[in-house]
């Protein structure tokens, strides 16, 4: 019996549990005023489906939210059980080892049917954590159940014709509103708290390097070796994004101010939505896009530069994975973001400086240049900002066509690595969350974090201001 | 009063002097020159998208297509069926059982290599062991061919799928006058000699203007190949690869077909031999081209002949599921309240701050959230759907309330106004009147970020979804892997044959993308309303 229960599907099961209920509830709620709307005895305050709305909520919400606790408690109270049951020494193990070994007897327990294997602490661990699982989840079931029927005969005692009902709906249902924009918010505070606990976790990991190390130091080697120095990451990232930049400043703002001064009506409604598919090409597409056509081609370019008879030998790298191959085609990415931000900034700038500048006599491209521009400029420098900062957090281009070597050199033929590449490679695969290597994944995280939500806070300001002053 | 006009003299006037003339030559020029920046600004960006998708296509064309080789096989029960026709699990799974009588079709075949072992091994090489694997499929859902003899089909090895795609680097065709004479030499060689003369100086001429590695010819007479060991004027000195072996000395007329293949063997995956069989198994019509169809229905495989974007395409679909499931919701109700119930302080005004800069966050971070988060703290299972949903959900979330707020925004203020003065309440009107008419643009924005999650690979690699996964995932809680995913691990695959699938597998991800994308646009089209 505890066996089949420690194996059903969770999910199914809490669903069950608290639809079957609160749909009841609902007719219950619904049908005690029938009488009094039929007989006509006295007047409803709302209209009957409110009442059955009402109990279905008051039987939903206090089991929602013991099923919520089982959830976050369950499960960590079990392997608590579990560890205190085991053998002394094994419970002389490092909180880390033991918790990996949990992980193991947990993810063998999951199976449904569990092939034993061999070692007996190792199966009993796992039988006794499918019993202890199904133990947990019947109290929860019993106490949602419980909880269930005590909201239940509150919302029933309260039920009165001129209860009313849908005010309290309409009040729990605006709850639920704020709920769903909280979860944004919450997102935000999962991220930070969940990257800093992981970063202090890295740097209190034994063999991490203390901050200074860390943000300075000038050997990168995490997957092999034990050297935490990101400064060649840094510079990668740093690196690459100027070359993304390079590309995509000048052509995204060109697009803009022909988008928005010059084109007809006719030529935007063509242009902007190819400029569109281009910013809704998986960025993956573009990574195999960078390693399989340019990085050859910037590799044979530099190998040209390389033959030429006044250029030293070996004057450029010349790698088959290089950091031009990768920022080049990132401009191309990025172009879509510069230009219908500044495209709709440049929109934004009063007809009357336009022409205000063109009666005095300046050309179009002279009031474009020294009337519209300007006075856009704050607006362009955020959007500036927010690509560079889409260019920073930029993955899987990297990943592919940039190459895995930590160095600084200023040489754009040759292979580097940034931040995001060196996070997928220390995340990518089966390893546990407790090495140093993984964490310091983190703590790379949360440098990108920092870094990125500084310029995007930065550039969101700038465009309040400033749509606040033209509005 | 005309006598009062201004007596502009022509020397007086502005544009009379040369100077003036010049500089205003110079305005308009760099008006043009501005001009033309920004024709060039947005033809680059065109001529970019049209030369990744060409490229892309181009590459992916040959995967849609492979080739298939057919046998006529003696369905033998002892061999195939040890354990009895009533056990199809056993058939299906019995590989070794199928190779051997797909090996011995080659040797009954080709019964000249049988001695020599590196040969026969090159041999059995057309075929990937694994590649019966279908073939044994279709036996077992049909016991009763067992036992009689059928025409069965298994996938050629990719490397040689390439080499009949384009691997031929040039073609000729040499006419031979009625002399020619094709005669066995001492050391088991062959010699063509053609008594007319200069038949061969092409071939001569090939064979030493490429420096650096000979390049391969491959000379097919009557019906056996040759490979091309040394050329003169006028004859040719043979070593037989593939094809009966002619007698002591035969005359030959019409043409001789040579082939160039510009890597030398040393710096091929497949050897001159491999390349003579399949062309002669090709010429008698044994080898065919075929839609390559388990591409898209295939799980995937370490073997690029037999993998598929089958699983991965289910992946994506339930992880899609899952997010459409959390984010659109979520996302909806979360602008609703934003836009028609929050008061106007400094929490609503964080929570909107919040929103703007998470919608700016790299996708990298949430992959971030979900491996700490999800799988570290709440121990939810690597590398399935449910987890994927819920990470990429919360990365379009504020893209859908962006998008929603701004269709909620778009509803005049007098539907409101109208449907509060016949007396409904802030949260009827919102829900019978305002959401309604907003829901068009609302859902243009949904579709727009589902087509962004779908796209997404950094943050799914961080949770795990790249695991090597050959079944098709039935629920949100299996193990699988989504199709930007596959398209990276396809890419990191060494053989070459994985870069057109790469490719094809792209192509399928972009037309489900811009047909996405098309839909959202021609929705906004339609359903645009001037208030």
């Amino acid at each position: 019996m505890l066996q089949i229960i420690g194996h059903l599907p969770m999910g199914w099961l809490s669903f069950t549990l608290l639809a079957a209920p609160a749909f009841l509830a609902f007719y219950m709620g619904r049908n005690a005023l029938t009488a009094t709307l039929v007989s006509g005895t006295a007047q409803l305050h709302s209209r009957l489906n409110y009442y059955g709305y009402y109990t279905a909520m008051c039987t939903l919400v206090p089991g929602l939210v013991v099923l919520l606790l089982y959830v976050m408690l369950g499960p960590t109270s079990v392997r608590a059980q579990i560890a205190s049951e085991l053998p002394g020494y094994m419970q002389a193990l490092s909180p880390m080892e033991l918790g990996q070994y949990l992980d193991k007897v947990v993810d063998h327990a999951r199976l449904r049917d569990a092939p034993a294997t061999g070692n007996l602490l190792f199966d009993m661990a796992s039988r006794r954590w499918v019993e202890l699982e199904a133990l947990a989840r019947l109290v929860g079931i019993l106490f949602a159940l419980a909880a269930m029927y005590l909201g239940y005969t509150f919302a029933m005692r309260r039920i009165r014709p001129d209860f009313r009902a849908r005010t309290h709906v309409e009040r729990g249902g605006r709850m639920v509103l704020f709920i769903c924009a909280g979860i944004a918010v919450l997102t935000t505070f999962g991220i930070v708290l969940s990257l800093i606990y992981e970063t202090l976790l890295f740097f209190a990991a034994p063999g991490a390097p203390g901050l200074g190390g860390f943000v300075f130091g000038t050997a990168w080697n995490a997957q092999t070796g034990m050297d935490f120095g990101a400064l060649p990451l840094f510079f990668g990232t740093v690196m690459i994004a100027i070359l993304a930049m390079a590309v995509a400043a000048p052509i995204g703002l060109m697009s803009a101010i022909y988008l928005a001064e010059y084109a007809s009506p006719n030529l935007r409604s063509w242009i902007k939505p190819v400029l569109e598919l281009l910013a809704g090409i998986p960025t993956v597409v573009y990574g195999f896009f960078a390693a399989m056509v340019v990085a050859p081609l910037v590799r044979s370019g530099a190998e040209w530069v390389n033959a030429l008879s006044f250029v030293p030998d070996d004057f450029l790298a010349a790698q088959p994975q290089s950091a031009l191959a990768a920022g080049l085609i990132m401009g191309i990415m990025i172009i879509p973001f510069v230009s219908s931000l500044s495209d709709d900034i440049i929109k934004a700038v009063p007809q009357s400086l336009r022409d205000g500048a063109l009666a005095v006599g300046s050309t179009r491209s002279e009031a474009i240049k020294q009337v519209v521009l300007p006075a856009a400029l704050p607006g362009i420098i955020a959007s500036m900002l927010l690509a560079i900062s889409r260019a920073i957090g930029e993955t899987m281009i990297v990943v592919m066509a940039a190459g895995q070597r930590a160095q600084i050199t200023i040489d754009p033929t040759s292979d580097l690595t940034t931040v995001t590449a060196q996070i997928v490679a220390l995340l990518t695969g089966d390893t546990g969350f407790d090495s140093a290597k993984t964490l310091s994944a983190f703590a790379l995280g949360f440098m990108l974090f920092a870094v990125t939500l500084g310029f995007n806070f930065i550039a969101l300001r700038i465009v309040q201001r400033y749509q606040e002053k033209y509005d | 009063m005309t006598d009062a006009a201004p007596n502009i003299s022509p020397g007086h006037s502005p544009f009379a002097q040369p100077e003036a003339v010049r500089r205003l030559k110079q305005r308009h020029a760099a008006e043009r020159r501005f001009r033309f920046y920004g024709v060039a600004a947005i033809g680059f960006s065109v001529l970019a998208l049209l030369v990744l998708l060409t490229t892309i296509g181009q590459q992916a064309r040959s995967a849609f297509t492979r080739h298939v080789i057919a046998f006529d096989l003696d369905l033998d029960a002892a061999r195939l069926a040890p354990q009895g026709v009533e056990a199809p699990a056993a058939i299906a799974g019995n590989v070794s059982g199928f190779n051997q009588l797909v090996q011995d079709a080659l040797r009954t075949r080709f019964p000249h290599h049988a001695d020599q072992l590196n040969l026969r091994r090159e041999l059995y090489g057309l075929v990937p062991r694994l590649g019966v694997l279908a073939m044994a499929q279709q036996v077992a859902e049909h016991p009763e061919w067992i036992g009689s003899k059928r025409r069965l089909r298994v996938v050629l090895s990719d490397d040689l799928d390439l080499f009949l795609k384009g691997g031929i680097t040039e073609r000729m065709q040499l006419k031979l006058t009625p002399e020619s004479r094709l005669s066995r030499l001492e050391t088991g060689d062959f010699r063509l000699q053609d008594l007319s003369g200069q038949r061969f100086s092409a071939l001569h001429a090939a064979r030493d203007t490429r420096a650096g590695g000979w390049p391969t010819i491959l000379i097919r007479a009557q019906d056996s190949w040759f490979t091309l060991l040394d050329a003169g004027a006028d004859e040719l000195q043979l070593r037989h690869l593939a094809g009966p072996r002619p007698d002591e000395r035969v005359q030959i007329a019409g043409y001789v077909t040579a082939l160039l293949i510009s890597t030398p063997e040393s710096d091929r995956t497949i050897s001159d031999h491999q390349i003579a069989w399949t062309l002669l198994l090709q010429a008698q019509g044994d080898i065919q081209r075929v839609p390559n169809l388990s591409l898209l229905t295939h799980a995937d495989s370490t073997y690029p002949e037999l993998a598929g974007a089958g699983a991965a395409i289910a992946g994506s679909l339930l992880t899609m599921l899952v997010t459409a499931l959390f984010a659109i919701p979520v996302g909806i109700l979360a602008a609703l309240y934003l836009e028609e119930f929050a008061p106007r302080n400094r929490l609503t005004g964080l929570i909107e701050v919040n929103i703007n800069n998470l919608a700016a966050v790299p996708s990298i971070i949430f992959g971030l959230l979900g491996a700490a988060v999800f799988l570290k703290a709440f121990g939810m299972p690597r590398s399935v759907p449910f987890v994927g949903g819920l990470v990429l959900g919360l990365l379009v979330l504020p893209t859908v309330i962006i998008a929603s707020r701004a269709a909620l925004r778009a509803v005049p203020l007098s539907v409101r106004t109208a449907a509060l003065g016949l007396g409904a309440s802030k949260t009827q009107t919102v829900f019978h009147h305002t959401l309604p008419l907003a829901m068009p643009g609302i859902m243009t924005g949904a579709i727009i970020a589902m087509a962004r999650a779908l796209g997404e690979t950094a943050p799914l690699l961080m949770i795990g979804m790249v695991a090597f996964v050959n079944d098709i995932p039935a629920g949100p809680g299996d193990e699988s892997t989504v199709l930007p995913v596959l398209i990276y691990k396809w890419f990191s695959g060494a053989e070459r044959a994985w870069e057109p699938m790469t490719s094809a597998v792209i192509l399928v991800l972009l037309s489900i993308l811009i047909t996405m994308n098309l839909a959202a646009v021609l929705m906004r089209r339609h359903f645009e309303k001037r208030w």
